[in-house]
C-alpha cells in the first residue's frame, strides 16, 4: 500500500481512539456541570443538612473531605519524602531494597477497598482509635505512600548523577548534596507527584467507608477522634441509600467534588510548570 | 630536593572482577603539571580519582596500595574525606555548572564548608575568576545563570570553582574536550599561571596538549604505568617502545 495512505489511515485511528478516551470525560463533565450548577448556591455550599439529606446544604462533607485530605498530606508527605531520599539516595542496590521498590509498586496499584480493610482492622480495631479522623487519615495516608514514593524516587534520579559527583568534588558530604542541589531540581516532580496522590485520597470512598466516614451528621467534628461526612461516601449514601433524594443535591455534591479535585489537579500544573521554568538544567 | 606532593604507592585497583590498575607507583611534585596519558581504558580518570577518593562513590569497587598526600596516607581509616576534597580539587572533562548563578557556583563550596564572611567572599570571587582567566569576560554578569555561559566560559567557571577552596592539588579529567582552540588555549594558558601556585595533575584530551602543558608525564596502557619521565624527554626520545607507537601514531 501506499505510504501516504498508510499514515492517513494511522492519523484516523489514532485520532479516533483519542476521542473515544476524551468524549466520555468531556460528557460526564459536562453534564455534572450543567446539572450540578442549578443546585449550586451559597446554602448548598455552607450550611448544615437537613430533613434526612434531602435539603439543606453539605457543608460538613466539604470541611470533612479537606480536613481528610490536608491530614493525609501532613502524614504521608514527611514520611514518603523522608523514604524516598534514603531509597534513592542512600540505599545500596541489594536484593532487599528491590524487593521494597517492588512492593512499593504493587502498593500502588491495590485496590483501594483492601486499604480500607487494612485501616479497619489495623487503625480502628486494633489500635483501639475507633471510627474516627485519625484512622481516616492514617488510612488515607498509607494509601497515598506508594504513590508519593515511587513519583518522587523517579524526580530524584532525574536529577543528573554529576551533580552529586561535583557537590562531593567540592567538599560537599552527600546530605549537602542532596540538600542543596538534588532536592531543590527534584521538587516539581516532588510536588506533583504528591498533590496526585492526595487527590486519588481525596476522591476515594472505600478507605473512608469503615474507618472514619459519617453516613449523616449534621454538624463539624469536635477533635481528632471524631467521625466526619466526606464528599465521595456521601454521595454514595445520597445516590443509593437514601429514598426520593432530590436529583439536584446529588448533582450539585458530585460537582462539588468534581471542582475541589480538578482545582489540585490544575494546582498541581500550574506548580509544575512553574518550577519548570526556573530549572536550569 | 622537596618531597612529592602526591605518592601513590603499589596502587592496585579494580571494578568487580575487572583490574583498572595494576600496581601503580609514582611520584608528582609540587607546583608543576603532571600528565597522565595514554589510550582509552588506560586507567588515567580512575587514578586521578583516586587522588580525591571520588571513586569511593562507585559501587563494588576495590584497591590496594597506598596514596599519600603531604606524607599522610588519604586511605586511612580516619580521613575526612570531605575536607581530602577540598583540598584537592576536581574539574570535569564536561562543564558541569551547577543550577544557580555564576556567583553562586562560586561560592558554593565556601558555603558547604560553613563559609559566611560576605567582604572575603566577593575578593575570593574575583580572584578565583582571575586565575580562571575568566574575570574580565563575565565580571558584569556575576548574577546571571552559569547555564547561559559559553561552553568554554562554563569549563573556565568550574576552574574557578575549584579554586575558590583554594586547593593544594588541582585534578583535571580532559578540561578540554568539549572546548574550541580559543577556549582551549585560554585554559592551558591558564595552568601555566596556575602552576606557580598548585600542584596540578591533569588528563590531556590530545598528546599534543599533553606535551605542550607536561612538566612530567606518565604513560599508561591497560592498567599498567609503562614510563614516568620528565615531559621534555618522554616525547621527544621515549624510552619504551611502546610510548613510542602511542606518541608517533601507531595506535591510539
Amino acid at each position: 500500500m501506499d505510504r501516504n495512505r498508510t499514515q492517513q489511515i494511522g492519523f484516523a485511528v489514532l485520532t479516533v481512539s483519542t476521542i473515544a478516551v476524551v468524549g466520555p470525560i468531556l460528557v460526564v463533565i459536562g453534564i455534572v456541570l450543567v446539572e450540578g450548577a442549578r443546585a449550586i448556591s451559597w446554602e448548598f455550599i455552607f450550611s448544615m443538612p437537613y430533613n434526612g439529606m434531602k435539603a439543606g446544604g453539605i457543608f460538613p462533607a466539604i470541611v470533612g473531605t479537606l480536613i481528610l485530605t490536608v491530614g493525609t498530606a501532613l502524614a504521608a508527605i514527611p514520611v514518603g519524602v523522608a523514604g524516598t531520599i534514603y531509597l534513592a539516595e542512600y540505599a545500596r542496590d541489594t536484593w532487599m531494597t528491590r524487593a521494597i521498590r517492588l512492593a512499593i509498586v504493587n502498593l500502588a496499584g491495590i485496590p483501594s477497598i483492601v486499604y480500607g480493610l487494612f485501616g479497619l482492622g489495623m487503625f480502628v480495631l486494633f489500635l483501639h482509635m475507633g471510627t474516627s479522623i485519625v484512622a481516616g487519615v492514617l488510612t488515607l495516608a498509607i494509601m497515598t505512600l506508594p504513590v508519593i514514593i515511587s513519583t518522587s524516587e523517579e524526580a530524584l534520579r532525574a536529577v543528573p548523577i554529576e551533580f552529586r559527583t561535583v557537590s562531593a568534588s567540592l567538599g560537599g558530604t552527600r546530605w549537602q548534596g542532596i540538600r542543596y542541589i538534588v532536592l531543590p531540581q527534584a521538587l516539581p516532580g516532588i510536588i506533583t507527584g504528591t498533590i496526585l496522590g492526595l487527590l486519588r485520597a481525596a476522591g476515594e470512598t472505600a478507605p473512608i467507608l469503615f474507618t472514619v466516614a459519617a453516613f449523616y451528621l449534621p454538624r463539624l467534628p469536635q477533635s481528632p477522634f471524631d467521625q466526619v461526612m466526606a464528599l465521595p461516601y456521601h454521595l454514595y449514601v445520597i445516590s443509593t441509600q437514601v429514598p426520593e433524594m432530590p436529583v439536584s443535591v446529588q448533582y450539585g455534591t458530585a460537582l462539588v467534588l468534581l471542582i475541589l479535585v480538578l482545582s489540585m489537579n490544575v494546582a498541581a500544573t500550574v506548580l509544575r510548570s512553574y518550577f519548570r521554568r526556573r530549572r536550569q538544567w | 630536593m622537596v618531597g612529592p606532593k602526591v605518592l601513590i604507592k603499589e596502587v592496585n585497583y579494580f571494578y568487580g572482577d575487572f583490574q583498572a590498575l595494576r600496581n601503580i607507583t609514582l611520584e608528582v611534585p609540587p607546583r608543576s603539571v603532571t600528565v597522565f596519558f595514554g589510550p582509552a581504558g588506560g586507567g588515567k580518570t580512575t587514578l586521578l580519582r583516586l587522588i580525591n577518593r571520588l571513586n569511593d562513590m562507585v559501587e563494588g569497587t576495590s584497591m590496594t596500595g597506598r596514596v599519600l598526600l603531604d606524607g599522610k596516607n588519604i586511605y586511612d581509616p580516619g580521613t575526612n574525606v570531605t575536607h581530602l576534597r577540598r583540598r584537592v580539587g576536581m574539574v570535569f572533562a564536561l562543564p558541569l555548572p551547577l543550577p544557580g548563578t555564576v556567583r553562586e557556583n562560586i561560592t558554593y563550596g565556601l558555603k558547604l564548608a560553613g563559609y559566611r564572611a560576605r567582604g572575603r567572599m566577593e575578593e575570593i570571587l574575583e580572584r578565583s575568576l582571575t586565575q580562571a582567566a575568566l574575570w574580565d569576560e563575565i565580571k558584569d554578569r556575576l548574577d546571571s545563570p552559569a547555564n547561559a555561559l559559553s561552553g568554554g566560559q562554563q569549563q573556565r567557571l568550574c576552574i574557578a570553582r575549584s579554586l575558590a577552596l583554594e586547593p593544594e592539588v588541582l585534578l583535571l579529567d580532559e578540561p578540554t574536550s568539549g572546548l574550541d582552540p580559543i577556549s582551549t588555549r585560554k585554559v592551558e594558558e591558564s595552568l601555566h599561571e596556575l602552576k606557580q601556585f598548585y600542584t596540578i595533575i591533569i588528563v590531556p584530551h590530545s598528546i599534543q596538549q599533553a606535551a605542550r602543558v607536561a612538566d612530567h608525564a606518565a604513560f599508561l596502557l591497560m592498567g599498567d604505568l609503562i614510563e614516568y619521565r620528565p615531559g621534555t624527554e618522554i616525547f621527544t626520545t621515549p624510552e619504551d617502545r611502546r610510548t613510542e607507537d602511542y606518541i608517533t601514531g601507531r595506535f591510539g
